[in-house]
């Protein structure tokens, strides 16, 4: 793979990354592309902080080291107004959802376009029903959040993200608690979102599979550092014993059962008090 | 020792730590309030969810204090014959003390850990995170407007209380005690002074106003985001909201009241 063919058509670029938590490394010397109008994925077991890195790119958390640019400029060093105007730029998707619970579904996908145009009411109306049209909701317009299924709310969300029109969208773990179906509709949304927007497209995710078959390129994260990358079929005949537990999810190789404990005999045999 | 003296170290050190956190909160609120000018409508809503849906717990009780008031104030003064002055006691006490300080403590049960809840558990969704993402600062958009709302609708509420209860003394003393209607009324207009009493009241209860909403949001915005943080926080609202309020009370009523 070609790394600097990639670099320059690359809408974020992430370098050196480093960020703790407390005394908790999160990520060390983290480096990744992802390229101009296309989908990326950064696959990894729970806990390691995907989401961190989304919150990253997006500025809401400050690196202890490396750099960030998200259409070529640096997202930490950006004052916040200018760091709010790159955001309408882009769209971003998280886990639950994130809907405002006390407006309708209607009135949520309008919240960025009230928020930052001065379009009359009439032409939000326009937007709004076709961005909900565009996801299949257009008939539950009417309904609250709490009214709607995971994969719903998910999917207005999805209206929302892409009501400003953005360059790029970021996913949070789309398909995690969805049903079959679900996870489906949200396949073909992101990768027709990605094709007729020209979004490009970053999916954080842990869903072997669908994601795999989505992506374009994939990097797969553990223990703070990129232990792999390439595109799906590199990933899936990748070399590392531990880039294959994943994709497998074998329950036992480098990635062990067993939380690290001392020998179960000892364990057992001992006074049973607390240490 | 070593680690008690550890122990209150850091206990200090997280303490003032989050005494920082919530003067930047504050000043970031109160910078924020600027906005809401150009759509009164965020504040409106507001307003209409801390302050009217209040009116209820806080009238209730109101009439029930003055009720007890003018009960017990009559069997005192009756016994130095002064029962004619029961509304000046009265209405002094529930203007001066009674007022401010029991409305700004049901506020903080009644508006204070609603607010405490709503913002922790918009932040539990991520729906600050999602806001942020937006582009919407969500200081400016939802926690300003409900600063600027408690900060408005508690001396309105503690003058609701303080009428109500007047009228609760009223029905008590001269409805079923036997005071004399026009004496009950009359006292109290010849002793109580507008700035002495009514402004210091207005003015505690602004105070209380200031710093049970400040509170209650700093405390949903720093919440642990989940649902035993909020529950947590919400605990931790109504306790230091109480104090706050009784304690600056006793610092308030010193300062203006003192000189006489």
């Amino acid at each position: 793979m070609g790394d600097s063919a990639r670099c320059h058509n690359s809408l974020v670029t992430v370098r050196g990354l480093s960020f703790s938590r407390g005394d908790n490394k999160i990520f060390t010397d983290v480096s990744m592309d992802f390229e101009s109008g296309k989908i990326t994925a950064i696959m990894g077991p729970s806990g390691t902080g995907k989401t961190t890195l989304l919150k990253l790119i997006g500025g809401q958390l400050q690196p202890s080291q490396g750099i960030v640019t998200v259409d070529g400029s640096n997202v930490h060093r950006l004052r916040r107004n200018e760091l709010f105007v790159l955001r309408k730029r882009m769209g971003m998707l998280f886990q639950s959802g994130a809907l405002l619970t006390d407006m309708s579904v209607y009135d949520n996908v309008a919240f960025p376009l009230r928020e930052h145009t001065h379009l009359p009411e009439s032409m939000i109306r326009t937007l709004v029903l076709l961005k909900l049209q565009a996801v299949g909701l257009r008939g539950a317009r009417n309904l609250m959040p709490n009214e709607l299924s995971g994969g719903m709310a998910r999917r207005v969300a999805l209206a929302r993200a892409i009501a400003l029109d953005p360059m790029m969208i970021m996913y949070d773990e789309p398909f995690t608690g969805q049903d079959p179906i679900s996870k489906g509709v949200l396949l073909h949304l992101i990768k027709s979102l990605n094709a007729t927007l020209g979004l490009t497209t970053i999916i954080v995710s842990h869903d072997v599979h669908e994601t795999a078959a989505i992506a374009d390129y994939i990097y797969v994260v553990s223990g703070g550092k990129v232990i792999g990358e390439g595109s799906p079929s590199e990933i899936k005949h990748s070399a590392s014993e531990w880039v294959q537990q994943f994709m497998d999810g074998s329950a036992d190789g480098p990635v062990h059962f067993h939380y690290p404990a001392k020998d179960l005999q000892d364990d057992l045999m001992s006074s049973g008090k607390r240490y | 020792m070593m680690d008690f003296i550890q122990t209150l170290g850091r206990n200090t050190r997280s303490s003032f730590t989050k005494l920082g956190r919530a003067t930047f909160f504050l000043v970031q609120t109160v910078i924020g309030i600027a906005d809401i000018l150009p759509r009164p409508r965020l504040l409106l809503n507001q307003l209409y969810s801390v302050g009217v849906l209040s009116f209820l717990i806080i009238s209730i009780s109101g009439l029930f204090v003055g009720m007890v008031l003018g009960l017990q104030g009559f069997y005192i003064l009756s016994d130095f014959g002064a029962e004619e002055t029961l509304g000046v006691m009265v209405a002094a006490s529930l203007v001066r003390e009674l007022g401010p300080v029991v409305s700004a403590l049901l506020f903080a049960g009644r508006a204070g850990s609603a607010l405490t809840a709503e913002i922790g558990l918009m932040k539990a969704t991520e729906q600050l995170s999602g806001m942020e993402m937006m582009a919407v600062d969500p200081i400016k958009r939802i926690i300003s407007p409900r600063f600027l709302a408690g900060f408005i609708s508690m001396p309105l509420l503690a003058a609701l209380f303080s009428a109500i209860g007047i009228i609760g003394g009223q029905i008590v003393g001269s409805g079923l005690l036997g005071v004399d209607d026009g004496a009950y009324w009359s006292q109290m207009q010849a002793k109580l002074d507008f700035q002495d009493d009514i402004i210091n009241g207005v003015i505690k209860s602004l105070v209380f106003g200031f710093v049970t909403s400040w509170i209650a949001l700093f405390e949903g915005y720093d919440a642990i985001p989940t649902s035993e943080g909020v529950s947590r926080a919400t605990t931790r609202t109504v306790v230091t909201a109480a104090f706050s309020i009784l304690g600056l009370d006793f610092v308030l009523t010193a300062l203006m009241f003192g000189d006489d």
